[in-house]
């Protein structure tokens, strides 16, 4: 009889659970409130079944428990009870599907006014397009990205032109507006989801899909992508800032068009070389870094990683918090470069310095470190060589102990914390599973080979 | 063509003499079902072992160095696949429809034994090329069991190299096998029953299984034209799926082929598979309540009419799969309205188990015990269904644990109940041995409470919007610390279930040799299979008569009969006759 | 069988007596036979019926060239197909001359049937591989085009389909008649004639939907909803 006690317990358990539990859905931030009632109609028809069927499931195991004296009761089927039941499902499903489909009737039909705004999802980062001046998204094909045109931007379509391209991970848009998103993939599949905002969609290579909403709430809410995606799935993050109009509107006002980003000249390397003499004071004169100094080399790595990092020390996400001594040298150092173009000029000038051999400074078994790798070469490259698409600096060639300090710092949080730092919160989420410093070291010593 | 069964004419039986022929290259349906039965439940601890490494790191995230993303993924794929294919699928069909589809419908054997055995023999390898892929450069694919192109054949999904050529193929040889077999138990089931046996007459785990085997003969070519079209896009660069993409950072050759179309094959597949494994489960657990309760099956032809219903109506729901898929939602209002349609055959069946019970006299044993569990977490997997199946309600839901939690209860835990039930129900049979019932109890609680707290609470991280196959959740402003207390329960609960399992190991093979002599039908049941002149079976199962048969198979607690049980083998007695017709007019 | 009256059944109300009737003496081996046959032909459909479902989905998409149409793809002319089908077409003629033969008892034609169905059925096998060849001469690669990788991929499938049924009526050949006389080869042979004529059914719906025009193609995946 144990059965019958325990199927009880359960019964009261669940709705005990289900009633004092603090976990449940994050407020609602959108117009998709209705989908919450669909669900709360779902849910009390279904406890109701629940309830009910478990509870008669077990009183007939009490009531009917064995009794040598008697013998069951003899009744093939019974039809009326049959179609009884038949006809109470039918009306209780009925009933559970009617408000589903009329709120995706809503789903389906995308309000004429709505504000287009374009999402593009690659592996693992998000980025935004806005329509700009003309209200039209200029025309892109996957044929044209390339390092300077991440977007694929047409050469060909003028409506690109003044198209706001934001390839940081944060989208903001005006509160009570009904925005239609439209959802392209650069690579493989993705899915878009908010979920104070209740609605998702898949990104489909090769197709544009859509999802739409009307932000009823200002905050700031977490991106995720929610289809697979690959080894950093769960690293790719981004964030959606709902406004007031007018906080709206001066962001709007920040952002880089296509022609603004096209109208940027090149870095000069040879003003670039005056600008690197202060560098060159820890870092060394041909960028190859200094132990001593805990200066990195910076020969390896490429323009865009160190334009990067230059932007972020000034704007304190990397290098202001206390723990991080060396990062808190950087800081200043970085603000004596005033301006964008003072940073490609030098990023232009180290991109001509040659790297050199490092010596190894780290023991460890190269082998157990190659498995490691194998998660870090899927953005870094099977050679360590990095890869801009996927904003992943060259390691091969980099100092280890630089690495491993960056490796704990990045585990402990001390960088890559910040909401304006999205690589650096992958990285957080990627350096956490190496979580003892054996791993760390042999993976250094396989990095090390390369 | 293949010929008939050797074994079909009782004259020349000639019994297999030596180990290899009797265990080995043997063609009787007993052996090859115990081989895929054991074969089936070795992969299946293998992927048990899996699981419990995910939930280490989801329970205890950043502590264990053996578990990264890669291979985390890895895990997450092989874990899904095993379970789903090669073992629930193999174990369901290829062992118990193996064991019970001759002896219940009173034939020797299948219609086609060689070939049944040659379907054993596939599936052997279709493991074996699977299990290999943990050994080659990049190890098994990581793309999820969906296996969705493009990230399943590029770089940054682990094993996008070797891993997915061979769960390509592995895949493709696991459904040469299991139509070799299925066409064996559809063509024995349907020209192969005894003298007597009506298809009405038949007891629900024929039904089960044979509408599943045909669900699945029809649905496995989709799997199967979806493999090749992968494979060849693979290997020789074709575009059926691939669209004009940059991975990497490289444009690649592709052009125009599109991932949805691969998504609507695999879940025309997919969808019928849900049923391949949950038809037998549904036929296995009514027999199972039946005997233990000493009643008739509630409603018979209701039940058969719901299996049949659900099997047909399952090829039509394929895209609640897919609602956020990025197909044309206007497809949302059909597949919402299908697939809650078939919520009512599916609680139709519900209602009928739990009235089997009601005015009947319950064996708690445990087989029975195990069958009332399958009743409560089937309940639950069920009524989870009805949120997700309602398109706007997958919205937030989906792609988060509320999935994995509702088609784990659903599809892992409520078929694994029935496949215990029946496991201790039949062991008896295919052993000859009892089990011994205090361990099967103890086995019992662990599995039902133990799987019942890794997955209830697991729905409510669904509610929060925990994204399934994250490898870590890292920091939101949405989800409390607390949601990672609720991970460590969930993985303190899930090892505890994984260890209990050992119980069940040990139970099964220790009475193997210890177990009192079970005798014929110590349960008592009115089927075929228990009506067999020896415990176990032997090879042409009858002795020198096949049995005739004269009753359907629920004939218990019959009035004015002498026992609460008439086997079907059991011609209308005196006594009977005088009391009149069966169960008329008694509604 | 009224398969709804079966499904109606009542069929605890009338448990029989004593079986008075001769005692049942296991399956019938051909009814067995021809009902895995259904099911063969069931399955095989269905492969055919997805691959074709895909490929009118895939030929909605830009980059899809059909075969047939403008006067330089290779299948504006078929003549080359059709002298395949006409090979195969033959192939069944023969068949199911051999079976006729069969039944009637005569062993020549029998044997003379059989072996020109093998002939013929190996002819086109090889002829369609000439025709890859064919096409791979004129720079129509597996990857250039959706449409070309239907081509190759339909006619490999349905070329492996006749591997498999030449495997199988060798076996029926062999093992059945040698160890029997001509009367027993008559049913296995049938259920080879039935799939041979299934699967000739199956190339005339492929070269219908390989050698399609554009606009035909257009008209059939709007019919499907594409």
């Amino acid at each position: 009889m144990k059965i019958v006690v325990v199927l009880i317990l359960l019964v009261i358990g669940t709705l005990a659970f289900h009633w004092w539990s603090p976990w449940w859905m994050t407020p609602v931030a959108s117009n998709w409130d209705n989908i919450d009632t669909t669900i709360s109609i779902t849910l009390y028809i279904t406890a109701v079944v629940f309830v009910a069927v478990n509870l008669f499931l077990a009183w007939a195991i009490f009531r009917y428990r064995f009794d040598p004296s008697r013998r069951a009761h003899y009744e093939p089927e019974n039809k009326k009870l049959e179609i009884w039941l038949t006809v109470i499902t039918t009306v209780g499903v009925a009933a559970m599907l009617a408000p589903g489909l009329v709120v995706w009737a809503d789903f389906v039909n995308v309000p004429e006014n709505a504000d287009e705004v374009e999402v593009v999802g690659a592996q693992w980062q998000w980025s935004f397009r806005l329509p700009g001046t003309d209200g039209v998204l200029g025309e892109v094909d996957s044929r044209y990205v390339d390092e300077s045109n991440p977007f694929g931007m047409s050469p060909n379509d003028p409506a690109g032109n003044d198209d706001v391209l934001i390839s940081s991970n944060e989208l903001h848009l005006p509160i009570d507006r009904p925005v239609k998103l439209l959802l392209r993939s650069k690579d493989v599949l993705h899915d878009f989801a908010v979920p104070q905002f209740r609605v998702k969609m898949d990104l489909v290579p090769g197709m544009v899909t859509y999802v739409w909403l009307t932000p009823t709430r200002t905050g700031k809410f977490d991106i995720l992508c929610m289809e697979l995606c690959g080894v950093a799935h769960y690293t790719m993050r981004g964030y959606v800032v709902v406004d007031q109009q007018q906080d709206f509107d001066s962001w709007l006002a920040q952002q880089q068009t296509w022609s603004d980003i096209r109208a940027i000249p090149p870095g000069d390397p040879i003003a670039g070389e005056a600008s690197f003499a202060t560098c060159a004071a820890c870092h060394g004169q041909q960028g190859e870094g200094n132990v001593a100094m805990n200066a990195p080399s910076l020969a390896v790595l490429p323009p865009w990683y160190i334009a990067r990092q230059i932007a972020h020390f000034k704007q304190g996400i990397r290098g202001a918090n206390e723990v991080d001594a060396f990062g808190r040298q950087m800081a200043p150092m970085a603000n004596m470069l005033p301006d964008d173009s003072a940073v490609r000029n030098v990023t232009a000038y180290i991109e001509t310095l040659q790297p050199r051999a490092t010596n190894a400074t780290i023991l460890g078994d190269a082998q157990r470190g190659a498995a490691h790798y194998i998660t870090c070469g899927s953005c870094h490259g099977a050679h360590a060589q990095g890869n801009y698409a996927l904003q992943a600096p060259r390691l091969a060639g980099q100092d280890d102990w630089y690495l491993k300090r960056q490796l704990e710092n990045f585990r402990l949080g001390i960088r890559g914390a910040s909401k304006e730092d999205p690589y650096g919160h992958q990285m957080v989420l990627m350096a956490r599973s190496l979580p003892n410093e054996q791993s760390v070291n042999d993976l250094l010593a396989y990095l090390n080979t390369l | 063509m293949q010929h008939v069964a050797i074994a079909d004419q009782p004259d020349h039986l000639h019994d297999p003499q030596t180990f290899i022929t009797k265990y080995v290259y043997s063609q009787d349906h007993k052996v090859i079902a115990i081989q895929y039965g054991v074969t089936a439940i070795f992969v299946g601890l293998v992927a048990l072992c899996l699981s419990a490494v995910m939930r280490l790191q989801l329970g205890f995230p950043n502590t264990f160095d053996f578990i990264d993303p890669s291979n985390y993924l890895q895990f997450v794929t092989m874990h899904g696949m095993i379970m789903v294919i090669y073992l629930l699928t193999a174990l369901l069909l290829g062992g118990f429809g193996n064991y019970l589809i001759p002896l219940m419908v009173g034939a020797r054997d299948m219609v086609f034994p060689f070939m049944n055995m040659l379907s054993y023999w596939a599936y052997l390898l279709s493991v074996i090329v699977l299990l290999a892929s943990f050994f080659v450069p990049g190890g098994p694919t990581g793309a999820g069991w969906t296996l969705y192109p493009p990230q399943a054949i590029l770089p940054g999904t682990p094993g996008y190299d070797w891993g997915i050529i061979l769960m390509l193929s592995s895949l493709a040889i696991f459904i040469i096998a299991f139509t070799m077999g299925g066409l064996n138990y559809v063509t024995t089931v349907l020209q192969a029953r005894t003298h007597g046996m009506t298809l009405m007459r038949m007891p629900l785990t024929i039904w089960g299984i044979f509408t599943a085997t045909v669900l699945g003969l029809l649905a496995f070519p989709a799997l199967l034209v979806s493999a090749i079209m992968m494979m060849l896009d693979k290997t020789l660069g074709t575009s059926f799926f691939m669209p004009a993409l940059v991975s990497m950072g490289e444009s690649l050759d592709y052009s125009g082929g599109s991932p949805v179309l691969f998504q609507h094959l695999f879940w025309f597949f997919g969808h019928p598979e849900v049923y391949i494994v949950a038809l037998p489960a549904f036929g296995m657990v009514s027999d199972v309540l039946a005997t233990h309760a000493r009643k008739n099956i509630f409603g018979y032809r209701m039940m058969v009419w719901a299996i049949v219903g659900i099997g047909g109506l399952s090829f039509f729901v394929w895209a609640h799969h897919m609602y956020v898929s990025g197909m044309d939602p206007a497809f949302g209002f059909f597949f919402a309205t299908t697939t809650l349609i078939i919520a009512v055959p599916t609680a139709i069946k519900v209602y009928n188990w739990v009235l089997t019970l009601y005015r009947g006299n319950i064996h708690l044993t445990v087989p029975m015990l195990f069958a009332i569990g399958f009743i409560f977490t089937f309940t639950h997997g069920g009524l989870t269904g009805l949120f997700l199946g309602n398109v706007v309600i997958d919205l937030p839901l989906s792609d988060t644990y509320f999935v994995v939690a509702h088609f784990h209860m659903v599809m892992g835990v409520s078929p694994i109940m029935v496949l215990f039930a029946a496991l201790y129900h039949w062991y008896p049979l295919i052993t000859g041995k009892m089990f011994n019932q205090r361990l099967g109890k103890i086995h019992f609680w662990f599995t039902f409470l133990g799987t019942y707290a890794i997955y209830l609470p697991m729905h409510y991280l669904g509610f929060l919007g925990v994204p399934r196959r994250y490898f870590a959740m890292g920091s939101t402003d949405f989800i409390p610390e607390s949601a990672q207390s609720l991970n460590a329960s969930i993985t303190i609960s899930a090892l505890i279930v994984g260890l209990s399992q050992l119980l069940f190991l040990y139970n099964m093979v220790s009475s193997l040799r210890n177990g009192k002599p079970a005798g014929l039908n110590p349960w008592g049941a009115t089927s075929l299979e228990w009506q067999t002149p020896h415990a176990p079976p032997r090879h042409g199962n009858w002795g020198p008569v096949v049995p005739t048969v004269y009753r359907w198979a629920y004939d218990y607690s019959v009035p004015g009969a002498e026992l609460d049980f008439i086997p079907q083998n059991h011609p209308v007695s005196a006594a009977e006759q005088t009391a009149g017709d069966h169960g008329e007019g008694k509604s | 069988m009224n398969i709804l009256k079966v499904l109606l059944d009542k069929s605890w109300q009338h448990p029989t007596a004593a079986a008075t009737a001769a005692q049942y003496s296991g399956p019938d081996a051909q009814a067995a036979a021809r009902v895995m046959l259904r099911f063969i032909l069931a399955i095989v459909g269905v492969i055919f019926f997805l691959f074709i479902i895909t490929f009118l989905s895939r030929s909605q998409y830009p980059d899809f060239e059909a075969l047939a149409g403008p006067p330089w793809q290779p299948f504006t002319n078929a003549s080359r197909l059709w002298f395949n089908t006409g090979l195969l077409a033959c192939a069944s003629v023969a068949i199911q001359w051999g079976l006729s033969g069969t039944r009637a008892g005569k062993l020549n034609v029998t044997v003379a049937g059989i072996s020109a169905a093998v002939f013929f059925t190996v002819l086109f096998l090889i002829a369609q591989f000439d025709l890859w060849l064919h096409l791979q001469s004129m720079g129509f690669y597996m990857n250039g085009n959706p449409a070309n990788s239907y081509f190759y991929l339909l006619t490999a499938i349905h070329g492996l389909h006749l591997m498999g049924g030449l495997l199988v009526l060798c076996n029926v050949v062999f093992r059945v008649w040698y160890d029997n006389d001509l009367k027993t080869l008559a049913a296995p042979l049938q259920l080879c004639t039935t799939y041979w004529h299934f699967l000739l059914g199956v190339w005339l719906v492929l070269f219908a939907l390989l050698t399609s025009r554009p606009d035909t193609i257009n008209a059939l995946a709007a019919l499907c909803g594409f």
